[in-house]
């Protein structure tokens, strides 16, 4: 089976978040692969072991974001690919991102391709559906869930705490949902295996890709940070006493109850 | 410059969703003076049109065929892009629900356009439309806007506020007919979990336990409060990775990101990615047995004291106050 998960680099979720002429400071951060995006490599990897075949990670950004696909490799991925748009390219939005992957994922025959459901930076959750979408397969998001039989698959799907129980069939694009499974931790032979495993470096020419055909529609304005929020109030005396003032500050000052 | 709005009515449990109105508010203010289109999909909701003129649209559109009766990408997608080709609108506006998530990337592609997601707030200032939204699940908000074509948005659940219920507001309901067919996904069976059905993006008060609650039976207080204020229940990483709840439940940079109007964190001790996912909540009650816990640096109330006293101890004074009231 023809397996590709597609990765994104992303902030580590301790980091704090620093603005500085207008841009997210990224100097110093830690990077990570998307939490979610982690659902979706340990599940292809899964797959592959029961099904066979091979799994592919791909990834859009610089030549930072090999560590992240090494870790996928270390995971067990068997070959890794980063489209390298740093000469060519300022910024993408969600459609762009979604036209290179699925420039370079239409005639690979990708029998299943897996997604986080959501990157937790930009927070969209468009790309795996556009792809989806451009590459003319269906898609299910947010599964916790998947069972494949032949060309049958079974899947769960979260929505919004309940669950949606499907069948459909491969080609098939998913979104991983946080419940899908365990993810491992790269083992130590792993990681000495990875770096011998195939990672590919692509640039937009590479893929018939003229720049003029990346057509951004979202300009970002502005970036800020929300208001600081400071500590509010500690109530004291009895517990209950507590409670009767937390219950009627609710009531008549905050008005939310 | 006044705008043609469409505006989609998403049905749950055979009623429109409260962030159906919010879009319809949201689509008002895009319009700029121009129209607001409801549309309606489904296999029997064509009743729920005058509910759409009641909050403010102008106009509804319904596509109704069997093959709506459950939610798909397939199904829905092509219903909305009939009606888009009817109505032509200038800007779309869906809810940021997990329906929205699911169609409006399809939507967008589609129609070649962009889509900004998770939209909650709306900055109009001449004929441009500007966008504020969360980033790094709200720990940064980005302002952006759409450069050329379609005007397509996602809203945030709880965060634009309806336009006022008018049952003397009228307008026109019209059928479109659509064949809707080559549907890739058949949906076998919904499984209710959600335990009080009350939707977290979507609820008023979240009361979320941490890994002071202890157990699975820890949550019952928490369940028992959520449904006494209408509210739903929500749960910190700790929580599901210690198997006290359903990872469906998990606030935070991974799991829900919500703005309910009150936060009750029990037992929480408000870990950064945690904070990130619940601190724009409009007020935050803070209970924990530790006095230095991260989670009092943002709330607006705190307790410092064992969760399980103080929930029942809730229960009872929002009890009283409910029959005072």
């Amino acid at each position: 089976m023809n397996i590709f998960v597609l990765v994104k680099r992303t902030f580590d979720t301790e980091e704090k978040i620093v603005i500085q002429n207008g841009k997210i400071q990224e100097d110093g951060a830690e990077f990570i692969i998307n939490p979610y995006d982690e659902y979706a490599i340990e599940e292809a990897i899964q797959v592959r072991d029961a099904k066979g075949g091979k799994v592919v990670v791909v990834t859009i950004g610089g030549e930072d974001a090999e560590k992240q696909l090494r870790t996928a490799l270390a995971m067990g991925a068997d070959e890794a690919v980063l489209i390298n748009t740093e000469d060519d390219l300022d910024e993408l939005d969600q459609g762009a991102a979604a036209y290179i992957l699925a420039e370079y994922l239409k005639d690979k025959d990708a029998d299943l391709i897996l997604a986080g459901n959501v990157a937790i930076d930009g927070g969209t959750g468009q790309v795996g559906p556009r792809v989806a979408d451009l590459l003319g397969i269906n898609y299910v998001t947010t599964i916790t869930k998947l069972e494949i039989d032949g060309t049958n698959v079974k899947i769960v799907r979260d929505i919004e705490g309940d669950s949606e129980i499907i069948e459909t069939s491969l080609p098939l694009l998913v979104t991983a949902q946080q419940g899908l499974n365990e993810p491992r931790y790269p083992s130590l032979p792993g990681i000495m295996k990875a770096k011998k495993k195939p990672l590919a470096e692509l640039e937009l020419d590479d893929l018939d890709i003229d720049e003029d055909d990346v057509e951004l529609k979202i300009e970002t304005v502005e970036i800020f940070l929300p208001p600081q929020k400071s500590a509010g109030r500690i109530l004291e005396g009895e517990l209950s006493a507590q409670v009767k003032e937390l219950v009627n500050l609710l009531h008549s000052e905050a008005k939310v109850v | 410059m006044a705008k043609k709005v469409l505006v989609l009515g998403e049905v749950r449990d055979g009623a429109l969703r409260n962030v159906s109105f919010e879009a319809i508010a949201a689509a008002k203010k895009i319009a700029d003076g121009g129209e607001v289109v409801g549309a309606l999909i489904g296999d029997q909701v064509a009743q729920l049109a005058g509910n759409l003129i009641e909050y403010g649209a102008d106009r509804v559109v319904v596509v109704q065929h069997p093959h709506l009766k459950s939610y798909t990408s397939d199904g829905y997608s092509q219903a909305v892009l009939a009606i888009n080709d009817q109505v032509k609108p200038d800007a779309i506006v869906l809810g940021h629900t997990s329906l929205g998530k699911d169609l409006s990337p399809k939507i967008a592609s589609r129609l070649q356009s962009g889509l900004i997601s998770d939209v909650t707030e709306i900055e109009c200032t001449g004929d441009d439309a500007l966008f504020i939204r969360p980033i790094y699940s709200g720990k940064a908000f980005e302002k952006v806007k759409i450069k050329d074509g379609v005007v397509f948005v996602t809203i945030r659940p709880n965060n634009i506020a309806p336009i006022e219920q008018d049952s003397n507001r009228a307008g026109e309901v019209v059928e479109l007919s659509v064949d809707i067919q080559n549907l890739r996904t058949i949906i076998k069976e919904v499984v209710r979990k959600a335990s009080t059905g009350v939707d977290l993006s979507e609820a008023k008060v979240i009361v979320a336990g941490g890994r002071g609650v202890k157990s699975e039976d820890g949550f019952e207080p928490l369940k028992e409060l959520a449904n006494l204020l209408g509210g739903a229940v929500g749960a910190s990483r700790g929580a599901c990775d210690a198997e006290y709840c359903d990872y469906s439940l998990q606030i935070g940079q991974t799991g829900k990101v919500v703005t309910p109007d009150l936060y009750i964190a029990a037992g929480i001790s408000g870990a950064i990615q945690h904070l990130a996912g619940m601190s724009n909540s409009k007020v935050i009650v803070a209970i924990n047995k530790d006095p230095e816990a991260n989670i009092f640096k943002v709330a607006d109330y705190g307790i410092v004291g064992d969760l399980f006293e103080v929930i029942p101890l809730l229960i009872e004074e929002f009890k009283a106050l409910k029959i005072n009231s």
